[in-house]
Order: structure tokens, then sequence, then C-alpha cells
């Protein structure tokens, strides 16, 4: 290990210690934990088929046997809401991955270079930046084909821009570092100095944006399911649910409280992991 | 000042042209030949012909798009393949609609925003400042699609306090025009008064560390003087501007706000020309918003040099 990367290890403790003490970041932990266990246990559980129709249990309110009711096909609420699950954490994260993906390599080009390069890039973010997140992904969607997987490229594609822009900024922080300059010095090429030198400094800051953008991507795939524009049917979302439901809100309100319970909850979780880990990296808060 | 609006449009030219590039290229994004896309059922060669002709697409790419900004600048965005009409006349048909819905969420959000960000920063680390930080949390993380479906079945359906759904011009039934947008514009305004209410806090905690407040206590000044005089009105700047920067907010919540309670604005406008395929419908709605946005982005950087004396004296 060289001198200059001395100081990570240090840091990263404090991070941590600090992100650990921090209460709210903790129960936000837990409930995102607690539905990420549910998505991934759901072919486990002792649950009914999510797609299992039953004409002599429709629309029965909350009982022994269903316990979160059932909808307007005779569906146990129960378990479509467990398979839900599934479609919106994994679309809240894929849609994420994408925008990293392709968000922070353009973003490291438009900082690192700088001149031309960056004055294109960024008139670009501009560009999609105006076009405000959700009519982009809904245009993006309806051109594409309403489908789980085009609505997580929209996701992810929209999102992209805002991990443009911050990549840009934290890397034009960092390249004038010493030590990048000195990697500069004994001739390391472009492509080792922004991998081994500018990339892992700029991660914490991309890691907060990401699951703070994990909350709205998986507000954006509900919305989007809402409007027909996501999971198709019989194949159960937290949107799609919803949307269903709005057509039985006087006969069966339960088919309403659940899915949006849920989506409410795991939201309110990312958004308190990611504003505990932003406080955890905020230098002014030691 | 002058000069300065005329260097930021000048700047955000070449966005715009972007942003139009970007519009028209979403065709592309169509799979397969798009006429067949927009023709839907019909698969008649002569209406798929008839359609190439229309939408001039035996043209090379760039014609193509060139041809369609000339239309652009010019207001013309093509015709809405489902009525016929222009998309221009659909868009200033339903943008009034939107923009009342816009207006009245904003007055909600900045009535609960500001007062809350107020008191939670005046009373830092206690119960009330406690209890705003929860409910902002809350306020950002609710989905508004569900928070509508909800107060339907509360103030509507179980109370019957308000209507449900429709639409009546303020111009022409201001009283039933309120009615039916209140609860739409509470929903819509939720997600923006947390987002208020957090900036104001955090602006408010900033000023009221300054040297001068901490003057202005040593004159003698009461708490309320310091508060509502010194510290709120140096506070208030950001958060002007980022009222008119939660614009694209607005317009992309209202798409969903207007979908719940079935207002015939600019938000449906979008959804209906999504299912019917109408994209030229598409390309003008989302070309509008980015305009839309451009334009409050210049607003909010006019009004912040026109509020503080000392970016007015830099330019």
């Amino acid at each position: 290990m060289t001198a200059i990367d001395m100081p990570a290890p240090r840091a990263k403790s404090r991070f941590w210690r600090k992100f650990r003490r921090n209460r709210a970041a903790l129960v936000g932990g837990v409930i995102v934990a607690f539905f990420v266990l549910l998505a991934v246990a759901a072919p486990i559980l002792p649950i009914a088929d999510p797609l299992a129709t039953s004409w002599t249990a429709i629309r029965l309110a909350p009982s022994a046997e269903y316990w979160l009711g059932s909808d307007e096909i005779g569906r146990d609420i129960l378990s479509r809401m467990i398979w839900g699950a599934q479609a919106s954490l994994m679309a809240g994260v894929i849609s994420v991955a994408i925008a990293v993906m392709t968000g922070v390599p353009i973003g490291l080009i438009a900082g690192y270079f700088g001149g031309w390069t960056d004055t294109i890039i960024s008139r670009f973010t501009d560009a999609l930046l105006a076009m405000p997140f959700l009519i982009m992904a809904i245009a993006l969607a309806a051109f594409l084909g309403p489908s789980l997987t085009n609505a997580m490229i929209a996701i992810g594609l929209s999102a992209m821009p805002i991990f443009i822009r911050l990549t840009r900024a934290q890397v034009m922080s960092v390249k004038t570092e010493d030590y990048v300059e000195g990697a500069r010095a004994i001739g390391l090429g472009h492509l080792a100095i922004m991998r081994r030198y500018i990339l892992p400094n700029i991660v914490p800051p991309i890691i907060v944006q990401a699951t703070l953008t994990i909350a709205t991507a998986i507000i954006a795939e509900a919305s989007l399911s809402f409007l027909g524009l996501g999971q198709q049917a019989p194949a159960p979302s937290w949107g799609s649910m919803l949307n269903v439901a709005k057509n039985f809100l006087t006969q069966a309100p339960w088919m309403a409280w659940w899915p949006g319970a849920a989506i409410f909850l795991v939201v309110i979780g990312f958004n308190l992991i990611g504003d505990g880990l932003r406080d955890a990296l905020d230098p002014r808060e030691h | 000042m002058l000069i300065y609006i005329a260097k930021r449009l000048l700047v955000a030219l070449p966005t715009l042209l972007i942003v139009s590039m970007l519009v028209f290229g979403l065709q592309m994004l169509l799979p397969g030949d798009p006429v067949l896309a927009m023709a839907g059922e019909d698969r008649d060669p002569e209406t798929l012909a008839r359609i190439r002709e229309q939408l001039n697409l035996n043209d090379p790419l760039p014609v193509q798009y060139l041809r369609w900004l000339g239309g652009v600048l010019q207001g013309d965005f093509g015709t809405s393949l489902r009525t016929g009409q222009p998309v221009s006349e659909l868009i200033l048909q339903k943008l009034p609609v939107t923009i009342q819905l816009a207006v009245m969420a904003m007055i909600f959000a900045a009535l609960i925003g500001i007062p809350a960000g107020i008191i939670a920063a005046v009373r830092k680390g206690g119960v009330l400042d406690w209890t705003a930080n929860i409910v902002a949390l809350s306020g950002l993380s609710i989905p508004n699609f569900w928070l509508g479906i909800m107060l339907i079945l509360l103030v509507s359906v179980n109370l019957g306090w308000l209507p449900a759904s429709g639409y009546e011009s303020i111009f022409v039934d201001p009283v039933r025009s309120l009615e039916t947008m209140i609860m739409p514009a509470f929903v819509l305004g939720t997600g923006l008064a947390a987002t208020l209410m957090r900036h104001t806090r955090s602006a408010m905690l900033g000023v009221l560390s300054a040297d001068y407040i901490r003057t202005a206590r040593a004159k003698g000044l009461t708490g309320r003087q310091v508060v509502l005089k010194h510290s709120f009105r140096n506070a208030l700047l950001p958060v002007i501007t980022l009222s008119a920067l939660l614009f694209g907010e607005l317009l992309a919540g209202a798409v969903l706000t207007e979908q719940i309670f079935t207002i015939p604005g600019f938000g449906k406008l979008i959804v209906d020309a999504v299912f019917n395929r109408d994209y030229a419908v598409v390309q003008g709605v989302v070309l509008c918003t980015a305009v839309g946005f451009l334009l409050m982005n210049l607003i909010a950087d006019v009004v912040s040099v026109l509020l503080n004396p000392r970016m007015r004296a830099a330019l």
C-alpha cells in the first residue's frame, strides 16, 4: 500500500462508526432488510399461488384465511404483495444499476478530460435534466413498449443524468489532488489513473446518491405500473395492484391499503439509509 | 440586467437544441417500423404509405429532423393521429388546467412547508423539529397516487365532503372549481411541502447562526423580530429559487394526480397519448415541458439576482 492510500481505511472506519450510530438509518436498514428477505424467500414461503384465482373468494375482507384479503378475481393479496416485492425491489435496484453503469463512466470522462468533451457531455446532460424524471420515463416506456424490463430501462436512462453530473463534479475536485498528479508523473495511462486513483475516491457520494435514487426508482416503477406501462397482468407488482384497486375503492378498499403502504415503507427505508449515509460522509458532522 | 438575461438565454439555446434532438429521436426507439406501430391494427398498404408520406418518413433522417424543427419553431408540433387536431392546439387547451392545479399545489406547499421549516429551525433538536422532520420524510416517501386514492376513499367515499373526480374551469364556476381541485392540489403539494420544509429549515439554520443575527439579539430585539425580520428574509432567497426549480417535479406529479382525479390537463394528455400511440402528442408534451423547465430555471436565476443586492452588484 502506498502512502497516498493511507488515509482511506481510517476515513472508512470513521464513516461506518458514524453510520452505525445513526438510529434512523438503522431503522431504515431493518425495514429494507425485511422486504428484501420477503422478496427472496417468496418461493419457499407457505403462501398461496399469487396467480391462482378463486371464484368463491372474490373481494374478501382480511380474515384468518386471507390475512390481507383477496382481490377482484379471488387471488390472495398477501401472496401477491410478497411476490410484488420482488418486482418492485428488483426494478429499483436494476434501474439504478443501469443509471450508475451508464452515468458514472460518462461523468468520469467529462470530468477527467474537460474541454470540449466536457462541454458536449454537459450540454447533453442539461438537456436530459430539463425533461422531468417521470415524464421522460413515461415517454421512453411509451416508445419502448409497456413491460417491466422496458420500465426499468426507461427509469435507468431517466436517472442517468443525475449520476453524470455528480460523477463529473466529484472527478473535477479529485483530479487536481497531488496523488493524481503523482500518478500522471510516473507515466500511468488515463484509464489506469481513472480506475486506480479517481474512481475509488468518488465512490462514497455515488453510493449515497444511488441509495436515494433507489427510493425514487421504486416510486417511478410503481407509477409506471400504476399507469399500465410497467409490470403487465397477471404478474404482480405493487403499482399494478394499485392500478386495479382504484376501480374497487367502495367495494374492497383493502385492495388499495396494502400495496401503497408497502411502497411507502420501503421508500422511507431507503430514504433513511440514504440520509444516514449522507450524514456519515458529511465532514461538517464530525 | 437585460444583458444578463440575454446571456442566460444564449446559454439555454444549445440545451434546447439538444432537447429537440432527443425528443425527435424518441421515435427511433419504436421497435420495428414506426409506421406499423402508428397505424395500429390497420395494416392496409395504402394507409401505411399515406402515413409515411404524411410524416415525411421517406426523407433522410437529418432532413426529417430539420423539417420537424422548422415546424416546431413556428408552433407546429404536428397533428394528433387520434383526434386530427393540431398538437399545439391540444396543449394550449390542456395547459391552463394543469397551471391552475400547479399554482394551487404550490400555494399549499408554501403554506405548509415554509412555516414548518421556520418552526423546525427555531426549535432545532426539540419535539417540533423532530415531528416536522418525520412529517417531511413521510411526505417525500409517500407515493402521491396512493395518497390520492386514500383521500378519495376517506374524504369522498366515506365522508362525502368533496367530489372524487371532475373539473370545472375557475372562470366558469369558481366554487365548483375549487371543490374539485382542493384535494388534487393537496396531493400534488405534499411532496413539494416536504422539500420546501427541508430547505427552509436548512436555510434558516444557516442564517440563525450568522453574526448579524447575534448582533440583532444583542441589541435586545425579541425572538419574533429576529426570526421574521432578519432571519426569514435572508433565508427566503434560496427557497424562492428552489420553488421555481420544483416546476419540473410539479408537472411530473401532475401526470399521476390528473390520472387519479380524472382532471383533463397536461398530464392526462400525455398518458392518453401514450395509450393511443399518439406519438406526436407525446413528443409535443415532452418538448413543452422541457422548454417550461428551462424557462423556470431562467426566471429562478433572474429572481435570485433581483432579490440579492450582492449578486446585483456583481453584474
